[in-house]
């Protein structure tokens, strides 16, 4: 591709004066030639990937009816933006793109041989604190495997991520990898009651482990049950699925141990198995996982198994997925690239 | 850089004692932190020093991968995307509603006017307190010296933090409810906490050890 031979100038006030009444509105950008040019390199890499994996590129609308975006449950992520249609109508833009997908798989694949495999570069719409730099429309590139077993489609996905991310030239990610229904089903063997469940899992979405051990200690529990519980967020690391563990929480680590074995060694080196991790929201009910990247300070992708969503839109199979946040992968891509930052 | 590799994040101002005594724990040497109180970045033991306010900020973007702050920062900033690791101990406060001593204007004010003026520093805290216990509030954010709000008729009581009262008490103020104990807390970036997790949890244990209990 050639260079961009118009370039921008460097300060909003240039010889012309000041702009006037360009505002966007914040959170938002414009992508120009520079920028646009490393990011489709990046998205040709992933799509390359995804493409050899056999899943197949979709696109879908960027309005949609609010209700089947709701459809996803409260749990979901909120939508955040509604748009005003035709008089009656209630339309709002994506949070993700795995809603979308799961209605174009129930409407126009009802009957078809599963599994199922999409994939997507799409930007999506989310609420922002304001001027908190938080983008309020991003790019997201990902997967949708849809009617595979847990398991193995876990494993294939996640084997798909880590390639397509190493195709993009990242090299130094690791990926968190734990399981939205341990917690619970550890707090349902405690004997735990429904309110309390959730005031714990509600501290353990934020890892707040001083609020977490403040909830144990309010429960009625033998000391044995105590201690499990409140060590078990902590756990995380390659040992975390060490053979030492007791009787109830070793068989409750089967499906990740699953999706690990399954893994070819390469992939799963990068793997780190993390006991506490609970999604805040969403329609994870599995295997979940993230990746990091030492060069930034957040996740830059995330995914897992979905029980329920399909479901909703009429085919009752489960799927696995996830989501690269372009934007996040192209600022590791420019950390890594840097070389040590000598911190 | 220190044995641990990791950047700390430590509180200049009523913290900063508590949190070099827990650095002196994890045997990080703080004798230049301690004689220099202009320096703010400390590479040969990874540590920088800040507003306790901005602890939260540094850490969620991982520009240091652990700190310590106060829980009323915590509380004021719910949205950071960081995680509490241990309850330090050290720096025991209380937040609390203050008004003027003799009878309580702020009771007065919402008895016959139906809303109460705070002035405080901690807007969220306030608001989501006043809004639990079902109760009509303005407020007013303020910077500094709260104390001076219900004496110069700008609010009806504030809601701040305390250590001993004495302030409170020289300004001729009392206190009227507890809000919540607040304490040190240690922090951790969400990815640190797993790319550093068994030096994170050396040194959270190293620190949190020998921590004096919470003075309420």
């Amino acid at each position: 591709m050639q260079p961009p031979t118009n370039k921008p100038t460097r300060e909003a006030q240039s010889s012309a004066g000041p702009a006037k009444n360009a505002r966007i509105p914040s959170g938002t950008r414009d992508v120009l030639p520079e920028e646009r040019a490393e990011l489709r390199r990046i998205e040709a890499a992933l799509l390359g990937v995804f493409g050899g994996a056999n899943y197949g590129e979709v696109s879908t609308p960027t309005v949609e009816y609010q209700e089947t975006l709701q459809r996803a449950g409260a749990a979901a992520t909120p939508v955040s933006y509604r748009v005003l249609g035709e008089p009656g109508e209630e339309l709002a833009l994506r949070s993700d793109m795995t809603v979308p997908i799961a209605r174009v798989a129930a409407s126009r694949y009802r009957g078809a041989e599963l599994p199922l495999r999409f994939c997507y570069v799409a930007p999506a719409y989310r609420a922002v604190t304001p001027n908190r730099g938080q983008p309020r429309e991003f790019l997201q590139a990902g997967v949708e495997l849809i009617g595979a077993d847990p398991a193995a489609g876990s494993a294939e996905v996640l084997t798909v991520l880590c390639r397509s991310l190493e195709a993009a030239g990242l090299s130094r990610f690791l990926i968190g990898i734990g399981d939205a229904a341990l917690y619970p089903s550890l707090l349902s063997s405690c004997g735990v009651d429904q309110t309390a469940s959730e005031a714990l899992l509600r501290e353990l979405g934020d890892r707040d482990f001083v609020g977490i051990d403040r909830e144990i200690e309010a429960l009625a529990l033998s000391t044995e049950q105590a201690a499990m519980l409140s060590r078990v967020p902590r756990m995380r690391g390659a040992d975390a699925l060490g053979d030492q563990l007791d009787g109830a929480l070793n068989g409750s680590l089967g499906p990740i141990r699953d999706v690990v074995d399954a893994l070819e060694p390469d992939v799963a080196e990068r793997m780190i198995p993390d006991l506490g991790r609970f999604p805040r929201m969403g329609y994870y009910s599995g295997v979940v996982f993230e990746v990091y990247d030492p060069e930034i300070g957040q996740p830059l992708a995330s995914g897992g198994f979905y029980g329920d969503l399909l479901g909703r839109f009429g085919l009752p199979v489960g799927g696995v997925g996830f989501a690269i946040d372009l934007d996040l992968l192209h600022a590791a891509l420019a950390g890594e690239e840097r070389g040590e930052t000598g911190r | 850089m220190n044995r641990f590799g990791l950047t700390i994040a430590v509180p200049r101002g009523a913290l900063l004692g508590g949190s070099l005594d827990a650095l002196d724990r994890a045997d990080i040497d703080t004798a230049e932190i301690r004689s220099n109180d202009r320096k703010l970045l400390f590479a040969d033991v990874g540590v920088v020093t800040m507003r306790p306010s901005d602890v939260p900020t540094y850490v969620e973007a991982g520009a240091a991968d652990i700190g310590i702050t106060g829980k009323d920062v915590l509380m004021e900033n719910p949205e950071r995307q960081i995680f509490e690791l241990a309850d330090l101990g050290f720096g025991g406060c209380q937040m609390v509603v203050a008004s003027e001593d003799g009878p309580d204007k702020a009771a007065d004010a919402l008895a016959r006017l139906g809303v109460i003026r705070i002035a405080t520093k901690y807007p969220r805290i306030a608001a989501d307190y006043f809004e639990q216990s079902g109760r009509q509030a303005e407020f007013v954010t303020v910077n500094g010296s709260v104390e001076l709000a219900p004496l110069t008729g700008l609010a009806d009581a504030i809601v701040d933090l305390t250590a001993t009262g004495t302030t409170l008490r020289e300004n001729g103020l009392v206190v009227r409810e507890q809000i919540a104990p607040v304490t040190a807390r240690l922090v951790a970036n969400r990815v640190a906490h797993r790319l550093k997790a068994d030096a994170i949890e050396e040194f959270a244990s190293l620190i949190s050890a020998r921590a004096e209990p919470a003075s309420a």
